[in-house]
């Protein structure tokens, strides 16, 4: 069945009959002639988007091959980079995402949570979830560097006076930092994507539940919730995925340091930030297709992340159909 | 059962939904944050000079970032030129081949290229055009740009046009138009103001983006109207001054960020209500 519709649809991309619809349509007329180039545009418009995906890969492999050459596997488990002697390992720069963007999750979770079951479930207009939504919107739109900003001049200041109070080396930056600035970026994508899909949750099975006696929080934890799983765990997905791969509010608040990060509090590095930090100032072959290298890394996490979000929305609608 | 348990299974739902709200309303506590910072610090820092001059050198009063604000201007400005043609061509594709091997092909390299961190499009650019070229430009910049609004554009236009009835293209292939004239002239103009609602928030997406223009567009302390050159941008510059150590320089970086954080709200706003006034609706 579906390898005759497959075969059916590439025929039709091809072929050179516009429709059943176009019964005047015969080779020669000239608006025929006009329709095929104008699918045949649309149809190269779409295959330029898929080569351009292909080319991004490609390009950074090939650019990255002196590094996967040289460095081989060892690349993920060296703990050394060093551009004066040529020695490049990535392992400080993967802890520092890794650690970053997970707990920047740990964080945001709960708000991101409340949200959507606020704006999902409890009231879906009125003043007050009007406010909260244009915020949460606003929030998204604005600009990475500023949040970085606001981390540099509000957060570091505060971090740091807890630091001392703690007895903790006062750096102020550090990967709890740039973990709470990163978790106030990715609350507005996991909420609104986990507003849409608690919205879509029909209200007769809602309302079987409370019909059975079932309070609205029996009914959010046995019903709303594992309804909305995938949805919810696409929208974590999705937030994961922008956490590792972003730049400038991390750069501006993590200090920069290219050593194995030694705790929550200390100064590292994750791997967007070191691309940016280095990026211009690699001289050598090897540094720049070191650098090039985490980029692809980058790279195919992001698109993994893409593809498997995917996969969770695509699960969350045939449960909705069926 | 019991009366106890009850008000037992009452008291928890009470404090369910305490916390809810609590800890919904304390997420909005930093946009609050941000934006009164900003427009504290930022609105004293502006001033007429603050538009029409150019930045001065430290130690000297005053400057202004006219030079930022035409480069974000020509750098989005070249985005908005490369990306939108190629973007409403394939949102028209998909639409028109929603259920095709390819086209989910197609679909699937656009999840793909709207997850790139932005950093790893800056090398790309860097790659293909500040390589051969031998120098950073606005070119550069403007097509690192123009890749991360691709995705943002097809997305919305794609959906725009799922939402137009198979009906009104009947119509029109009733009365003899041909299929190219009916996409360009009864579908597109039917979903214009879905399309301008994702161009728009496309390109205030791009306005605040600095991660690929650090190593494509570069910057620069001159006003520089040559594509070829590099320029500067008002992202740039915030990321550039904010971490300067001159107290001056940050004083320039809020009222920068505060026009930065004015031109993507506003076109937002814009955004949302052209959607809102010419909805697609059926």
């Amino acid at each position: 069945m579906k390898k005759t519709s497959k075969k059916q649809e590439i025929k039709k991309v091809f072929s050179k009959d516009p429709g059943p619809w176009n019964f005047y349509s015969r080779a020669g007329n000239k608006y025929f002639l006009m329709d095929w180039i104008f699918k045949k545009i649309l149809f190269i418009s779409g295959v330029s988007i898929f080569f351009l995906v292909l080319m991004i890969f490609i390009f950074l492999v090939l650019n990255s091959m002196p590094s996967i050459k040289e460095f081989g596997f060892r690349f993920f488990l060296s703990k050394s980079w060093d551009p004066v002697f040529e020695k490049f390992g990535a392992l400080p720069f993967i802890a520092g995402t890794i650690f970053t963007s997970f707990l920047a999750l740990l964080i945001s979770l709960p708000f991101s949570l409340s949200i959507s079951l606020y704006l999902g479930e409890f009231s879906k207009s009125g003043f007050f979830s009007g406010f909260l939504k244009n915020s949460i919107e606003l929030l998204a739109g604005v600009p990475s560097v500023v949040y970085g900003f606001f981390g540099m001049f509000v957060l570091i200041p505060i971090v740091r006076y807890l630091e001392i109070k703690f007895n903790i080396e006062p750096y102020g930056v550090g990967i709890f930092t740039s973990s709470i600035i990163l978790s106030i970026m990715i609350i507005p994508f996991s909420a609104s994507l986990g507003r849409e899909v608690i919205e879509l949750i029909p209200q007769d099975i809602k309302e079987a539940g409370y019909s059975l006696g079932s309070t609205r929080y029996e009914v959010i934890k046995r019903i709303v919730l594992p309804y909305a799983k995938s949805g919810i765990t696409a929208g974590i997905l999705m937030a994961l995925g922008r956490a590792i791969g972003e730049t400038m509010a991390v750069t501006m608040v993590i200090g920069n340091s290219n050593v194995m990060p030694k705790g929550l509090f200390s100064p590292a590095n994750t791997m967007a930030s070191l691309i940016a930090n280095e990026f211009t100032e690699a001289v050598s072959r090897i540094h720049l297709s070191s650098l090039i290298e985490i980029g692809l890394v980058l790279f195919i996490i992001s698109a993994v992340f893409s593809i498997m979000g995917k996969i969770f929305i695509h699960k969350f609608s045939i449960t909705e159909n069926g | 059962m019991d009366n106890k348990n009850i008000s037992k299974r009452i008291f928890k739902d009470r404090i369910f939904t305490v916390c809810v709200t609590f800890l919904a309303f304390i997420a909005c506590l930093p946009l609050l944050g941000i934006l009164f910072l900003i427009i504290k610090n930022g609105a004293s820092s502006i001033n007429l000079g603050f538009f029409i001059h150019l930045p001065k050198p430290v130690g000297e009063e005053g400057g202004g970032i006219a030079n930022a604000i035409v480069g974000t201007f020509i750098v989005v400005g070249i985005a908005f030129l490369i990306a939108t043609p190629i973007s409403l061509l394939t949102g028209i594709f998909l639409s028109e081949n929603r259920k095709s091997r390819f086209s989910e092909m197609v679909r699937v390299s656009i999840d793909i290229l709207s997850g790139i961190p932005s950093i790893v499009i800056g090398i790309i650019a860097y790659l293909w055009v500040v390589k051969p070229m031998k120098g950073f430009s606005a070119l550069s910049g403007g097509i690192a740009l123009a890749m991360i609004m691709l995705p943002v554009v097809i997305k919305s236009a794609e959906e725009t046009l799922k939402l137009i009835p198979y009906s009104l293209r009947e119509a029109s292939f009733a009365l003899g138009v041909p299929y190219y004239r009916t996409v360009l002239k009864v579908i597109l103009p039917t979903g214009f103001s879905g399309i301008i609602t994702g161009v728009l928030i496309a390109v205030a997406r791009i306005a605040g983006e600095t991660a690929p223009l650090l190593f494509t567009a570069f910057g620069n302390p001159f006003m520089n109207f040559n594509i070829t050159k590099p320029v500067n941008a008002l992202p740039l510059l915030v990321f550039n001054y904010a971490t300067s150590p001159y107290e001056q320089w940050h004083k320039i970086a809020w009222g920068a960020a505060f026009i930065l954080i004015i031109i993507v709200f506003v076109v937002n706003i814009l955004a949302r209500m052209i959607s809102k006034k010419w909805k697609v609706t059926f």
